[in-house]
């Protein structure tokens, strides 16, 4: 059974990144626009995926740090310089704040720990448009160059969309050995109990930092990404609401899931779209699906599927213990 | 032989209460110390003081001599000095054996070998040789949540061991245990008392248990330390009788 699931797996894995390949081919302009925002949007849920749900850590800053990500790459990509070099200027930039940021998280938990990271995205957005000199304010930053990768232009909107895929499939696989590693382990244990991991010598305090950090930091890859995406950056699309829809990516796909964050970012992404025919009542639709499913399953749509293939365990477990009895009572 | 922990005159008030009030004991190495006492009487605060949990108001720590007074339960814990805590304290969506390797991850290599070492920090063969060890060898895979009590009863002691102690306070180990499991955990503790030369101070209501695990028994009352003995000792004296028994 589990050498079979695991082949299903595997082959499940090809078919899904062979779709994301293939199928865009023929996408007009727009489509390959929202699915390299799906994309986008992906890797910054996956960071808040790590500080909140795999850490436990509630934050409401996410969306600052993709602010932060593209402002530096549109700041440095205008200037001139490489999409590279803005990469590692964001990500030791939100790398550092993140871990900043973390402190308050040292001291205060849940709700309380929202309202300081609400406040420091509010502070963010504030800077982003007031800091004329370095943001252009207002009026913001146009025509944001796209980056050459390896000697390929991606300035159509096709081999942008596989740069955009290929960096999501970098950060999954990193993310994918942080979870799995020792680290990741200390993560769920600091979510879960964290008096419990301190007595088991777990350097709570490094580890709520370093989730915070991360976190972050994937945030600022994704701006870096949203920046050369849009061509134009503002100040308004980093306000509050978009680490309100970071976190409901992150809570709707299935919080401290590995895969929640590509189907909670799907759905906040894509579903806009398929509902384009309902007009005006699209929001309406969305809104209360999301309640729906937030009353019939708090953990998201794969805490549905999880509860599924436990009970499926569960069943094939005792049906196993009921033939092992059955034969040794045979035996005797 | 020589004292793995030296308490002295610790005292910890929370406002008015002194919950422990000048308490000082040695605890020799490969020894086995029990602490009973009536409820309240400041048993797992005193814990909570030798652990780093709660600050001490006053007095002092040592650990093999160093003293250890003030530092973070996680450092202590890795200078060899683990615990069980009164309730259950298992990670429930971990396996049983994750539960292990997390137990006792923090104490191979550094933060940087952890992230970019192999997943169980080389400790799946050391997991498994404590499932066996604890008999829980058909559980291995299984969530820690979905086992009985007694079961992650054992599991909780057996975490405490992951990190190759010197020192293990154990809080209650034998509570809402059933008596087939008292038995195992006893002979299990035993065992580990005598192979690793770990040294234990055990707090615990089940007299029986105590009485027959413990080499000295320490009898606290009303945040003071009542009397000190071999088991034989501290059930024949009168103040311990009456502390239990009342006037």
């Amino acid at each position: 059974m589990t050498v079979k699931g695991k082949y299903l797996r595997i082959a499940l894995g090809i078919v899904v990144i062979g779709a994301l390949i293939i199928v865009p081919m023929n996408f007009n302009r727009y489509g390959l626009y929202i699915l390299s925002q799906w994309a986008v949007m992906t890797i910054a849920a996956m960071g808040l995926n790590l500080t909140l749900g795999y850490a436990g850590q509630v934050s409401l800053a996410q969306g600052a740090f993709v602010g932060i990500g593209a402002y530096a790459a549109a700041i440095m990509t205008t200037q001139g310089m490489p999409l590279i070099a803005a990469l590692s200027v964001a990500v030791v930039l939100c790398f550092a704040i993140g871990w900043i940021l973390g402190y308050p998280a040292l001291r205060v938990q849940h709700h309380y720990l929202a309202f300081v990271t609400l406040a420091f995205s509010t502070l963010a957005f504030l800077v982003f448009r007031n800091e004329d000199w370095l943001t252009k304010g207002i009026y913001g930053i146009s025509n944001i160059p796209r980056p050459n990768v390896m000697g390929f232009a991606t300035n159509r909107p096709l081999p942008f969309y596989y740069f955009c895929l290929g960096s999501l499939g970098i950060v999954s696989l990193a993310m994918w050995w942080l979870i799995r590693s020792p680290w990741g382990r200390a993560f769920i244990a600091l979510r879960e109990n964290p008096v419990r991991a301190l007595s088991l010598g777990i350097d709570t305090r490094r580890y709520t930092l370093m989730a915070f950090a991360i976190g972050s930091a994937l945030g600022g890859v994704a701006g870096t990404l949203y920046a050369p995406l849009t061509q134009y950056i503002d100040p308004v699309p980093f306000n509050l609401s978009l680490s309100l829809d970071l976190l409901m990516m992150v809570i709707v796909g299935g919080s401290g899931f590995f895969f929640g964050p590509f189907l909670g970012a799907m759905i906040a992404v894509l579903l806009p779209e398929w509902l384009r025919f309902t007009q005006g009542y699209y929001l309406m639709l969305y809104a209360v699906a999301v309640m729906l499913l937030l009353i019939y399953s708090p953990t998201g749509i794969l805490g549905i599927l999880d509860r599924y293939l436990a009970a499926r365990r569960t069943k094939a477990a005792s049906a196993l213990r009921a033939v092992t009895k059955s034969k040794l009572e045979t035996a005797s | 032989m020589s004292a793995v922990l030296e308490v002295s005159d610790i005292k910890k008030s929370f406002g008015g209460i002194k919950a422990v009030d000048g308490v000082s004991f040695d605890v020799q190495e490969g020894e086995i110390l029990g602490l009973i006492g009536p409820n309240g009487c400041g048993k797992s605060t005193l814990f909570n003081c030798i652990l780093g949990q709660l600050m001490p108001t006053d007095g002092e720590v040592k650990v093999d001599g160093k003293v250890v007074t003030g530092l973070r339960p996680s450092e202590l814990n890795r200078l060899g000095v683990s615990r069980t805590f009164q309730l259950l304290q298992v990670f429930p969506k971990l396996s049983v054996r994750e539960n292990l390797i997390l137990a006792g991850q923090e104490h191979q290599g550094n933060m940087m070998s952890r992230l970019l070492g192999p997943s169980d920090a080389g400790l799946t063969a050391t997991a498994d040789q404590m499932i066996g060890f604890f008999k829980l060898d058909h559980l291995a895979t299984e969530a820690a949540g979905g086992l009985s009590y007694g079961q992650q009863k054992l599991l909780d002691a057996a975490m405490a061991f992951m990190g190759g102690p010197r020192l293990v306070l154990l809080d209650e180990p034998a509570g809402g245990v059933n008596l087939t499991m008292l038995g195992d955990l006893k002979e299990r503790l035993t065992a580990i008392n005598r192979e690793k030369r770990a040294t234990f101070v055990v707090i615990e209501h089940n007299m029986e248990f105590v009485m027959s695990l413990c080499t000295r028994v320490m009898v606290m009352a009303e945040g003071k330390l009542l009397a000190m003995g071999t088991p034989a000792e501290v059930r024949a004296n009168p103040a311990v009788i009456e502390a239990y028994l009342g006037h």
